[in-house]
């Protein structure tokens, strides 16, 4: 594999849950991201996928140092982030950006898409006053919008023009690796393929590393290199995206592909669907050992013993399952 | 006879930039039992249809400008108050896409569940208590007894959504209008939900109309399908032929549009354009500006649905002259 990029070593992201408001107790913790070990190569698309409330915004959050990270090393091109200053972090953080959901949110209403792309250029003076027109007109082409709409706002613009607006934004520092945290979810069908044919083609012209999350299984295997399968703040598969997705190994993974409907009335009308009962277990009280283990069909009294460590199933992908040979 | 008959119906909004003709003529049949999708992009008319029938279109802006939706022998759109409280929210029955918009947040599950019962059907309080419990039980809600007497923000978005469907089944209706309902939902409890949709559908006898954008979702689920652009139905089929033999350039695309089916790393195919501005008049086909096969009598020409073969019916010009 080439060099990566970004490495994740066993990354914890929790979060102290307390009750009262003058005495506050502590009265449990949220492991949103509990042990997290992947890395990144230059130019990969790397999918990262799982249910609502798994971890994965978490993970994002802390990769960018939103959120403080509990345990564990991030390390972009050498440098760790969990262990720098602040002057370093601030350096480091524009090799790093994020595209969030929802474009309404993440894009202050007051500021013209000029200022909104200037305000970054000015911020880490990467650019001449005077060059900061110029600039701002040759990223909005990049993402496909016309520079004459320079002056206008983002209520002005429809939901798909603003996720370019933000994707424009990320871009402005020429990063080395974008999180697109959902970008497409809050999006019409029709306009999330335009957005995810640019986030590709952008990928691909600028050498970037893109993290995509995603919870639409056939858009993540459509663009990932390699996919990762997180369940209750663990990733529990991680390989090639075609693989990971056309033949999935953990039994999470498997639930989570039999559950996307395909388009052909043939075929779905007669293939066994795995449902898997209830909802995820809270991430305050995970289940003690595999955390799946109360969801899953092939569970056995080992499966609660230990937590299974994510080893090599094949000579590409790892999985996190103590009856992966059996079943 | 069919259990429900929508015949030319016309849902406009009288708004200060202009009348949108959100239902521009639709007409369709369902029968006892059956399982019709309506499927479409955002803004193209599906959840107005599904009002309309329920008397739930904001008036004003909206109107119901004409046409007749009959039900088991009543014309719900020129029928009494009464005779229309007796069908809606009892034998005609809708659930959304956020179940917040059925859920009052102040009330207790039980409360709102048992609320139709108490209206429709001539029970008691501790009746009606023992069938909304039988019912959370039947949509799969564990520990269902304690349960029912909490809050709606005490449950998780996919129990919210099953405690949704128990109360719009809970009169046991003859009719369900799905609209979107696993949207918004995680692909392991849109699993979980169609399945429960389909348990329910087979012990009621009941029919279903589920609209939805997702023809993955249709496949496995309907027997029939309408497409609808625009606010008019563009191709009705029943769902093989519509997914093996699709006759409108509208339908052909949605189906390549489909991310599987595409060739991995290609770009993904898009539809050209947006749709039309329903405000501004349409003559002809209303695809027409995106449509890749249309010739300039497309734009001009009114078209109507038309059957091809039985059951098979589009509204396509050319296709209908047997140019494409
Ligand atoms: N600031 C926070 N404080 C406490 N819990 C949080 C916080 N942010 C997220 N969580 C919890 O962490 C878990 C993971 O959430 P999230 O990362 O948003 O998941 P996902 O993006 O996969 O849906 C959830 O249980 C969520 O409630
Ligand atoms: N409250 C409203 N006010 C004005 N126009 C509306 C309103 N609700 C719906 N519309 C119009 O009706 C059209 C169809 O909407 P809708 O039925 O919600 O679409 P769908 O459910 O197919 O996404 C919209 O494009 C919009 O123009
Ligand atoms: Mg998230
Ligand atoms: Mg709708």
């Amino acid at each position: 594999m080439p060099e990566p990029i970004l490495e994740l070593r066993d990354v914890k992201t929790h979060f102290p849950v307390t009750h009262g408001f003058i005495h506050r107790r502590l009265v449990g913790t949220v492991r949103a991201v509990d042990g997290v070990t992947l890395s990144i190569a230059r130019g990969e698309v790397l999918g990262l996928v799982g249910e609502s409330g798994c971890g994965k915004s978490t993970l994002a959050r802390t990769i960018l140092q939103l959120v403080p990270v509990t345990g564990g090393a991030i390390i972009l091109e050498g440098r760790n982030l969990t262990s720098g200053t602040a002057a370093e972090i601030q350096e480091v953080r524009r090799d790093l950006q994020m595209v969030f959901q929802d474009p309404y949110a993440s894009l202050n209403p007051r500021m013209t898409v000029f200022d909104t792309l200037a305000e970054p250029l000015r911020v880490h003076r990467v650019a001449a006053p005077a060059d900061i027109p110029g600039r701002v007109a040759r990223l909005m082409e990049l993402v496909g919008l016309a520079p004459r709409y320079m002056r206008k706002y983002p209520h002005e613009f429809s939901g798909g023009q603003r996720q370019r607006i933000a994707i424009a934004r990320a871009l402005a520092l020429e990063p080395k690796v974008i999180i697109a945290d959902e970008p497409v979810s809050a999006l019409d069908v029709s306009i999330q393929a335009q957005i995810l044919n640019l986030l590709a083609q952008l990928g691909r012209r600028m050498n970037l590393s893109l993290i995509f999350i995603a919870h639409d299984l056939s858009v993540v295997k459509h663009i990932s290199d390699r996919v990762a399968v997180m369940y209750l703040g663990k990733i529990v598969e991680l390989g090639p995206a075609v693989e990971v997705i056309e033949r999935p190994l953990h039994p999470y993974t498997r639930a989570l592909v039999s559950a996307i409907p395909n388009a052909n009335p043939d075929t779905e009308r007669t293939r066994q669907r795995i449902v898997l009962p209830g909802d995820p277990p809270s991430p305050m009280n995970p289940p003690a050992g595999c955390s799946f283990h109360p969801r899953c069909p092939f569970a056995l009294e080992k499966c609660r013993a230990a937590v299974p460590p994510l080893l090599p199933a094949d000579h590409q992908r790892t999985v996190a399952c103590v009856r992966l040979g059996e079943i | 006879m069919p259990l429900l008959t929508v015949t030319d119906l016309r849902t406009h909004f009288h708004t200060r930039n202009g009348v949108y003709r959100a239902v521009d003529g639709v007409s369709f049949t369902i029968e006892r039992g059956e399982t019709l999708g309506i499927v479409g992009e955002s803004g193209s008319g599906k959840s107005v249809t599904g009002y309309s029938l329920m008397g739930l279109v904001p008036t004003p802006p909206g109107r119901i400008e004409g046409g007749t939706a009959v039900f088991d022998g009543v014309d719900l759109l020129h029928c009494t108050p009464a005779e229309a409280r007796a069908i809606r929210g009892k034998r005609v029955a809708m659930i959304f896409q956020d179940p917040m918009t059925s859920l009052n947040p102040y009330l207790r599950i039980a409360d709102q569940l048992i609320e139709p019962l108490l209206i429709h059907q001539d029970i008691g309080r501790a009746e009606a208590l023992r069938r909304g419990l039988e019912m959370l039980v039947a949509v799969g809600i564990n520990d269902a007894a304690r349960r029912m007497h909490l809050y709606p923000h005490e449950f998780s978005g996919g129990m919210r959504q099953r405690v949704m469907i128990a109360m719009a089944l809970i009169t046991r209706p003859e009719l369900l209008i799905a609209d979107e309902p696993t949207t918004a939902l995680d692909v392991t409890v849109q699993a979980q939900i169609l399945e429960l949709i389909q348990k329910l559908q087979r012990e009621l006898g009941m029919a279903v109309i589920f609209i939805t954008h997702d023809l993955g979702v249709i496949s496995g689920l309907c027997d029939r399908v309408q497409v609808m652009y625009a606010g008019r139905i563009v191709e009705t089929a029943d769902t093989r032929t519509l997914f093996k033999a699709p006759r409108h350039p509208y339908t052909r695309a949605l189906q390549r549009s489909i991310p599987s089916l595409q060739q991995k790393g290609a770009e993904l195919y898009t539809i050209q354009g947006m749709p039309p501005d329903l405000s501004k008049p349409l003559p002809g086909c209303p695809f027409a500006a995106r449509c890749e096969f249309a010739l300039p009598k497309c734009v001009e020409t009114p078209v109507h649905l038309r059957e091809e073969v039985p059951g098979h019916s589009h509204a396509c010009l050319r296709a209908q002259l047997g140019e494409i």
